[in-house]
Formats: C-alpha cells, structure tokens, sequence
C-alpha cells in the first residue's frame, strides 16, 4: 500500500485542500509554453527518433519504434500469396472496428454500397470504447464553429490542415445529432440542454458527455447499428497488406485470419484505413492508455503502398495516466476530473499549474514537477503528482463523482481507493498519434482508392490534440470517408490484383542497405515474460 | 523481492507474482493473447472470467485485466458468450413495452433467480433493470444498465437464457433517441450551420496570418 512518503504528502494534500480549491492558477503565457515544451516533452527528445531511409517520406524523423515498423519485411512474401482466389468481393472495404469504421460502415450502407469491416480483434475493440471525457461540438449560443476552429488551430500549434480542420468544426453538430439520433445517449438537463464542461485549452465549455463512459456509449450504439444492418464484420482477422490494381489505386488487403493463420483475399473498389493508434508500441518506454491492438498497423499498411505521413513525429501524452496501484499503471484518467474541478498538486501539497491547460502543456508540466523541481511523489513503482479528486465533491457537491465519472470511481475502488476522499497519483501515459496518413478533404489519401478515417489520419489536430476532439473526428471522418469512398466505388471499374508494390518496397529496402528481421504490421504487442 | 502465488490457469497449476492482475498473470506464464483481451482497462468487456478459490463453494465473474490474482485461484476465461442479438430497425422501434415482447421475451421467463446481478463484473443491479425492462420503463433501465461491458457472464448464468446486455443495450438506444428530452439549440445550430450562418466568419478566419491567428489566440476570452 501506500508508502510513509505518500502517507505524509496525502496529509499536505488534504489539509491545503480547500485553500487550493478556492485558488485559481494563471494560465502560462504563449512564451513559457513554449520554452516548457521544448525542455520537457517527449517530442523534443532527439534521441528518439530516427530518419526515413525510403518511402514517401524519405528523409522526414518518426518514433524509432514506428521507424523500425515502417521500413521492415512483410508478414508474408507476395510469392506465396495468391491473389486469383478471391475470398470476399466487396464495394467497401473498411479495415478496423472502432469508432470510425463503423461510422463509415453505416454511411457507405445507406448509400448502398457492399461493405464489409475487417477487425484483428472484435468489433469495438478500439480507443473509441475507452474514451472517457466527452465530445467536442460548438452548439451553445456564446460559442460557435470560429471559436472552437480558434481553439483547435492554436491548441495544435497552428499547424492542422485548414480544410480537414474547417470540416472537423462545421460538421460537429451534426455528428452529435446524428448519434443521439441513433439512439446515444448524452448527459443532459430536464429540458434537454446539452451538460457541457471546458476540456484543457477550450475557451467555451463544449464537452458533451455520457458520464464518463462517453467513447464506450458512442461505441457500444455504432456496433448494434452495424449488427442491425447486417454489415459483415469478419472478426480477429488483420489486414498485412493492401492490394493495388496494375494503376496502383487501391484494389483490397491480404487478410491474415488472427487464429487459424490462415490467409485470404478481399477485393474492393475502394478500401478504408481505419486501423486506429499506436499507443502499444510505447515509444520512449511510456505505459499507455491505449486498446491492445493499437500498433499503427494502418499507417505500415499505407506506407508500404505510397500513401504519405503527415506529423507522425509528434505524440500526445495524455498529463493523467495512472501512477498508482501498479496494476492500473498508465491507464486513462479522464481529462474530466479536471473539467470538474480536480487540481494538480505536488509533494508539498502546492498546486502548480492551472489544471485546464493543453495536454501537451500539462504533460510537460508534470514531467518537470517530477524531474527537475524535484517535486513529485514517489511510488513503490515510479513517481508522480496529485490529482486531488475530493475536490469536485467540495465544488460540485456531494455525490458528483458517482454521478458524472463512475468509471473512475469504480477503477480505482477495486484497489481501496475512494477517490471521493483520496487523491490519486497520477503521471503521463501515451494517449493519442497526433500524426498518420495524409488525407484530402474527401478522406482519400494521394494513393487513389484509398481512404482512412479516425486515429491514423494526419493533420486534423496539427501537433496536439484537444480533449474531445477525437471521438468528433472519428464521427466526422469516418462518416465522411464512408460517403466519399461508396461514392467513389461506383465508378470504379476493378484492375488485375497485385502486390508488386510490396516487392518494389522491399527492393527499396535492399537498395537503402536496409537488413532487418523485424516484420510488419506488428497487429500485437508481446506482454509475455522473456524467460 | 516478489511474493509468488500459485494459480491455476484452466486448470493448469503456475506460479506467478501475486501483485498480478489475472490477465498479468496468464501472459507472465506464456500466453500470448488473442482472445479475452481487449482494452485491458475495464471498458470493453472481452476479458470476462470465472474462478473459484480452492475451497470455496462460491463460483464468481470478474474481468481479468482488473482483478489481481489470489492464492489457489482457479481461472477459466470466457472470451466469447453466444448473446442473442435482435436485429431491429431503430427509425420504426417505439419505446412502448410491446418491442421487448416482440424482440426479447424471454426476460418475461425471469425467474428471479439474481444470478445475473451476483455475477456482474460492473456490480450493477442487472435483475433489477430486466424489471425496468419488462415493465417498458426504458429509462429507469438505461440508467441502472449504464455501466454495462457487455462481457455476457450474466447471461452465461441466466436460467432463463436472457441476453441482458442487448436488452439494456435496446432499452438505452430507446431511451436516447426517444425519450431523454431534445435539445434545442443543437436543432439550432445545426439548421444555422447549413444555412451558412458562419461561412464567411470562419473563412475570413482561416485566411489570416499566422501572426494575427497567435495573437487571437494567446488573447482569446476563455469562459468561467
């Protein structure tokens, strides 16, 4: 349990509670932010990252994980695989189960389209289920799609592609629409006024919300509407490769059954990349808050095809993961508690940062109160800050925390820790690939046929993302991508099936002077003891 | 230094540390996953598990990515449970008691037996919102169920062969899209967006410089 240092830092906690609670920490100014990111986050790291020898993006730096995963060998080679027994023959192909593919799944059913999901776990097995805070969309009367557009551009450090962005905060209301219209259900008012909160670096409180069970909410209602329209989704099934057609557009995938190792065939008119994250790979060693699948599979896939990268040098880190009990060790602490009013606050029981910052910001500022201000709180196991918890019962009264986050309450009540009383510890845990496949406004990548849509598109957020902004891009993008990609399918006219652009990738590979066991897309990580 | 507990993993006898969660414990043995695992933080409902402690009569559910390990634990996972889905049209459904008549009733047959409350690895009253179910009281039933993972051991412990998660999960769709009360300033602002209201102010927006868009920002009024 708890150790003598973390007994007598909880007392300092508690008693500057409600002095810290009353107190309201200025916000950094645009300089010490700066300066703070470029000593303190992850991103700045050098050391960790490595140059693109091949490909698109030749020359460009990723994660030297992602790196070692971009410029590898096929699962299997294009010799063994044959491509004149087609196994399913499809409109649409959508590979990945979360949130955004099945949002394209049901908009490329209603637009008639034959269209089948491929997962390597289960439907729903995703970051969508475990998102937790809530869903940004500018519907109150003082706020609007300018301000919120404001808030995106700046919180990613101007660098999100205007027309992706544009069509992010246009369309938000309407994704909110279009999924209480199906049926989700959103914590409202008695007369129906949306309940929302601000999340870090939102200037109107625009979080919607589903308790704290948001992402899961959205997920679990995406998943029956797709069951109840009889789309086939062929489960614990990976996509390792994308076909082309000999004009190298998009043609499907060589599928790889996740049990019986057996490989099939989908042919498609159009495919969609729905693949998600890569919070798995944990780069720089950091836990994650991320799904067991998340293994930036569909970035690999694209790559390896032609599609480009834009921004998958920058990560967040969401500021909240948990550092305490070991057993829960980087899992998500919804944003949420902040929005309630939680603060952070160090070993001398100091709140030290306003609590509503970025989440770059944030997670920068809690690796310099454990680093060099020497501040943090160790734990058997690591170290980390307070989030003081039993503020938003002082705040928000009694029986908030059971009422707006039982998710966390519950998280953390299996290990004997009431939140409504203790604070928790928490520290950064990688969250979310700010980065991923160049898409047009369409959803197409520069590799005609080929879409992606959710987590492992690039260039929506810029170099951050807002809290809330990624379950609206999934919506958004994944409707959008399913739009477009049935669309298009129509006009397709289907090539011969091939893979020769795997072998002029591995030549490539050769002719770099690049030699590697590694293979891709790695579809799992391996949690099994080395013995 | 580690406390070691012994555990028996479908039957089979290993020694792991007991600061384990069940999960933690299958892969510390060898298992590479595929199935039963998911999320691996409780909110996805893959891991659904049984055990019993040597010696007790008790058989209890819980999810194995958030349940430490116990000394003599016998585990047996249930990565999959045959649910009964209805597939239904959610534009011709109403919220009257009649659908769950039509698409499940066999909650009608429940016994009242509580077997699936006892089991539920959420700890919610699952007999209790099947009683909401029946009566047509969707949203009392929509909100006793909120918390569902859908991990299916309530159903792998009904006599009476209920699905309750797809019925918490048609009776929470009825509920949001029929009953909780509209908002009306989402109708608004989307009926504004289409007719163009904010066009020309975000376009005239997005061609500023850099220089102006910062200053924008960095000095931007930010709500109370």
């Amino acid at each position: 349990m708890y150790t003598n240092e973390m007994m007598e830092s909880m007392k300092k906690v508690a008693a500057a509670r409600e002095a810290n609670a009353a107190f309201e920490p200025r916000r950094m100014t645009a300089e010490e932010k700066d300066t703070l990111l470029k000593t303190y986050h992850p991103d700045y790291k050098e050391g960790e990252f490595a140059v693109l020898q091949i490909g698109p993006n030749k020359g460009d730096k990723v994660p030297t994980e992602l790196a070692a995963l971009l410029q590898a060998n096929p699962r299997v080679s294009p010799a063994e695989i044959d491509l004149s027994k087609v196994d399913y023959d499809v409109d649409v192909l959508i590979i990945g189960g979360g949130g955004a593919g099945a949002s394209a799944a049901i908009e490329a059913d209603n637009n008639g389209a034959s269209t089948m999901i491929v997962t390597k776990l289960r439907m729903g097995d995703a970051n969508t289920m475990m998102a937790e805070g809530g869903i940004q969309a500018a519907d109150k009367p003082n706020d609007s799609p300018a301000i919120h557009y404001l808030d995106a551009f700046g919180g990613g450090h101007f660098a999100a592609k205007p027309e992706l962005l544009y069509k992010l905060v246009t369309e938000a209301p309407e994704a909110i629409q279009w999924l209480n219209d199906l049926g989700v259900e959103f914590d409202k008012d008695a007369d129906g006024t949306m309940i929302t909160t601000h999340g870090g670096g939102t200037s109107r409180k625009r979080m919607h919300a589903a308790k704290d069970y948001s992402g899961a909410e959205i997920m679990r209602t995406l998943r029956d509407e797709v069951l109840n329209r009889q789309i086939p989704v062929v489960d614990f099934t990976a996509a390792i490769e994308l076909i082309l057609d000999e004009q190298g557009k998009a043609a499907g995938a060589v599928l790889l059954n996740m049990e019986t190792q057996e490989i099939l065939i989908a042919r498609a008119k159009t495919v969609i990349i729905a693949t998600g994250g890569a919070g798995r790979l944990h780069y720089q060693g950091f836990p994650t808050s991320n799904h067991y699948g998340a293994t930036a599979d569909g970035l690999v896939l694209g790559y390896r095809a032609g599609a480009k990268l834009l921004y998958a040098d920058t990560l967040q880190y969401h500021p909240t993961g948990a550092a305490y009990p070991e057993q829960i060790f980087g899992a998500l602490v919804t944003e949420k508690v902040r929005s309630l009013g939680a603060k952070l606050i160090n070993v001398n029981g100091e709140a030290f940062m306003h609590p509503l910052e970025t989440r770059d910001v944030s997670a920068a500022s809690i690796i310099r109160e454990c680093s060099d201000r020497g501040n943090g709180v160790h734990t058997p196991d690591g170290i980390g800050v307070w989030l003081d918890t039993p503020m938003i019962e002082l705040k928000g009264g009694e029986g908030t925390i059971e009422k707006r986050i039982p998710a966390m309450m519950r998280m953390f009540g299996k290990y004997g820790i009431d939140i409504r009383k203790e604070p928790i510890l928490v520290y950064p845990t990688l969250h979310y690939q700010n980065g991923g496949l160049d898409i047009s406004a369409d959803g197409m990548t520069g590799v005609e046929n080929l879409y992606v849509a959710g987590e492992a598109v690039g260039g929506i957020h810029g170099r951050n993302r807002l809290m809330g902004n990624s379950l609206l891009d999934i919506i958004v993008f994944g409707r959008n991508a399913g739009q477009h990609a049935s669309e298009k399918a129509k006009e397709v006219t289907l090539g011969a099936l091939s893979l020769s652009h795997v072998d002029a990738f591995t030549k490539e590979m050769a002719d770099a002077g690049i030699t590697t066991d590694v293979v891709s897309p790695k579809l799992l990580p391996d949690y099994r003891r080395k013995k | 230094m580690e406390n070691m507990v012994q555990v028996f993993l479908m039957g089979k006898k290993y020694e792991v540390p007991d600061n384990l969660t069940i999960m933690g414990a299958m892969e510390y043995a060898g298992y590479q996953l595929v199935r039963g695992c998911g999320c691996r933080n409780g909110f996805c409902g893959a891991c659904a598990t049984i055990y019993r402690i040597k010696g007790d009569q008790e058989l209890k559910a819980c999810l194995a990515c958030q349940t430490k390990v116990e000394n003599n634990m016998y585990v047996a996972t249930l990565p999959f449970f045959p649910l009964v889905k209805e597939v239904y049209d959610i534009e011709k459904v109403r919220p009257t008691e009649q659908i769950m008549m039509q698409l499940y009733p066999e909650i009608y047959a429940c016994i009242g037996c509580n077997a699936c409350t006892k089991s539920c690895t959420q700890g919610l009253n699952v007999m209790q919102y099947i009683a909401y179910a029946q009566r047509g009281e969707y949203e009392k039933c929509a909100e006793e169920s909120f918390d569902c993972v859908m991990c299916g051991v309530c159903s792998s412990r009904c006599p009476a062969g209920i699905s309750h998660p797809q019925v918490a999960m048609l009776a929470r769709r009825l509920n949001g899209k029929y009953l909780a009360p509209k908002s009306a300033h989402l109708a608004d602002r989307v009926q504004e967006i289409k007719d163009g209201t904010f066009k020309e102010l975000l376009e005239s927006l997005m061609q500023k410089p850099l220089s102006e868009m910062q200053e924008l920002y960095n000095h931007r009024e930010i709500e109370k």
